[in-house]
């Protein structure tokens, strides 16, 4: 365990930096790159949803122009984000521009596959029985479609959000910003200690949104299906599965 | 194409570097997740914590796994061992629920009759659970493999060498065409080794073609 000596000395550095109040206070420390990466990745998310969601939607209520979707959602996945990332920075120049385009391209297929599943698992007799009892299309929209859709759409939006968490800490290598950039500093210097640090930052941010947005889901599941039928909740979690 | 084709040599070794890159893990990722997820399908008490673990596994990003992987194993983080370890994790996070699933959509019925014709829970799980959980255990792998050759190239930003590498050099060096033909070929690697995974399902399960879309 010669080597594993030398291992346990490179999280003991992480350790170091982590617990180092002034790398948190800094104008640039942890504190300052978590948000700066966290704001980057929600105006991702956000440009995503506001073009995925009513696009997703509207295929879902109307069921036109499913296989594009489904080839788009199968296609986007074999696209290495890495790729798309530096095409983008050789064409539109180092900042936040590129990064934030590329993102925007890869969030759109999961947000995109959520809304329209979510809105396809809706039970056609439900969304008849609300037509015949007089709702109109714009309240069975609102008031059928999307509460029973939330849970898959959300589910869309979640693998969204991990997605651009990750690939935002690869977007560090075009332009120096978030918590890829203490991971690109340690590259360079040969700081390993650092790299960890910022890597254990990304890692446990990740998980705490995914915690939350499994938390979200859920809370929608009971909203949706409040005696949690489980025909229904069977059916949403498989075409959640086959849009993921 | 005049860059390709004076760099075919140096692109081909790459290609090949991916294709080991991506295999092992994928490899290795079935032969791990099969009995975790028929434990997971069979053992309420393995279900929760298999699947909600594997699940938060999956959610930390490509980059930051490499570097925390790299000295819990005790490798230097641009060594091939990381990335297979590292993307076999990710190939177990994805395909664990996938095998849960597919395990558990074997009726109940059909395993009381295997066990009522004598078969012995070896030979049960061979001719008539692997086969059955087949299509299901065989469109999670599909997700696998493409997402597995897609996440290789991440490990070019630490050094691995990959098609990946085409994506850093070609930036540091602005050559479009380097990024392009990365981009290119990672695609047509993916859907490759994808039709290879339908092929060979097709011949492991040969009843399927007639319900297959």
């Amino acid at each position: 365990m010669a080597a594993g000596g030398g291992d346990v000395n490179l999280f003991a550095e992480a350790m170091a930096y982590l617990f180092d109040a002034a790398r948190w206070t800094a104008a640039d420390g942890f504190g300052a790159r978590i948000l700066e990466h966290l704001a980057f990745s929600g105006a991702v998310l956000l440009v995503a949803a506001a073009i995925g969601i009513p696009a997703g939607v509207l295929i879902g209520h109307t069921g036109r122009g499913r296989d594009l979707v489904v080839a788009l959602t199968s296609g986007a996945r074999a696209v290495p984000t890495l790729g798309l990332l530096t095409i983008f920075g050789l064409l539109l120049g180092i900042g936040l521009e590129a990064p934030f385009l590329a993102l925007v391209v890869l969030a759109l297929p999961p947000v995109l596959a959520g809304a329209y599943a979510g809105v396809e698992s809706v039970d056609r007799l439900v969304i008849g029985g609300a037509r015949a009892i007089g709702m109109t299309e714009r309240q069975i929209l609102t008031g059928v479609e999307l509460p029973l859709a939330s849970p898959v759409l959300i589910g869309g939006l979640r693998s969204a959000a991990l997605q651009v968490i990750s690939t935002a800490t690869l977007a560090a290598y075009l332009s120096d910003t978030g918590l890829g950039r203490p991971i690109f500093e340690g590259l360079k210097s040969r700081d390993y200690g650092l790299m960890l640090a910022g890597s254990i930052l990304v890692a446990l941010l990740a998980l705490v949104i995914e915690l939350l947005f499994q938390a979200a889901q859920s809370a929608a599941a009971r909203r949706a299906e409040p005696l949690g039928t489980p025909r229904t909740t069977a059916r949403a979690r498989a075409s959640e599965r086959n849009s993921a | 194409m005049t860059w390709l084709s004076q760099n075919l040599h140096i692109v081909g070794a790459l290609l090949v570097d991916h294709l080991v890159l991506s295999i092992v893990p994928i490899v290795l990722a079935i032969l791990v997740s099969v009995p975790l997820g028929w434990l997971a399908s069979r053992y309420r008490r393995a279900r929760t914590p298999l699947l909600t673990g594997t699940g938060l596994l999956y959610a930390v990003p490509s980059l930051p796994l490499f570097i925390i992987v790299a000295p819990i194993i005790g490798v230097p983080v641009r060594s091939p061992v990381t990335i297979v370890v590292a993307l076999t994790l990710y190939g177990v996070a994805l395909l664990v629920r996938g095998a849960a699933d597919a395990f558990g959509s074997v009726p109940r019925e059909t395993m009381l009759a295997a066990d009522a014709m004598g078969h012995s829970a070896w030979a049960r799980f061979w001719r008539v659970e692997l086969p059955l959980a087949g299509p299901v255990l065989l469109s999670s792998l599909r997700v696998v493999v493409v997402s597995t050759v897609s996440l290789v190239t991440v490990g070019a930003v630490v050094g691995a060498s990959s098609l990946g590498t085409l994506f850093t050099d070609g930036f540091q060096r602005g050559i479009e065409a380097s990024i392009v033909t990365g981009l290119v070929l990672t695609v047509v690697v993916a859907f490759a080794l994808d039709a290879i995974v339908v092929l060979a399902g097709r011949l492991a399960m040969p009843w399927r073609r007639a319900v297959a879309t």
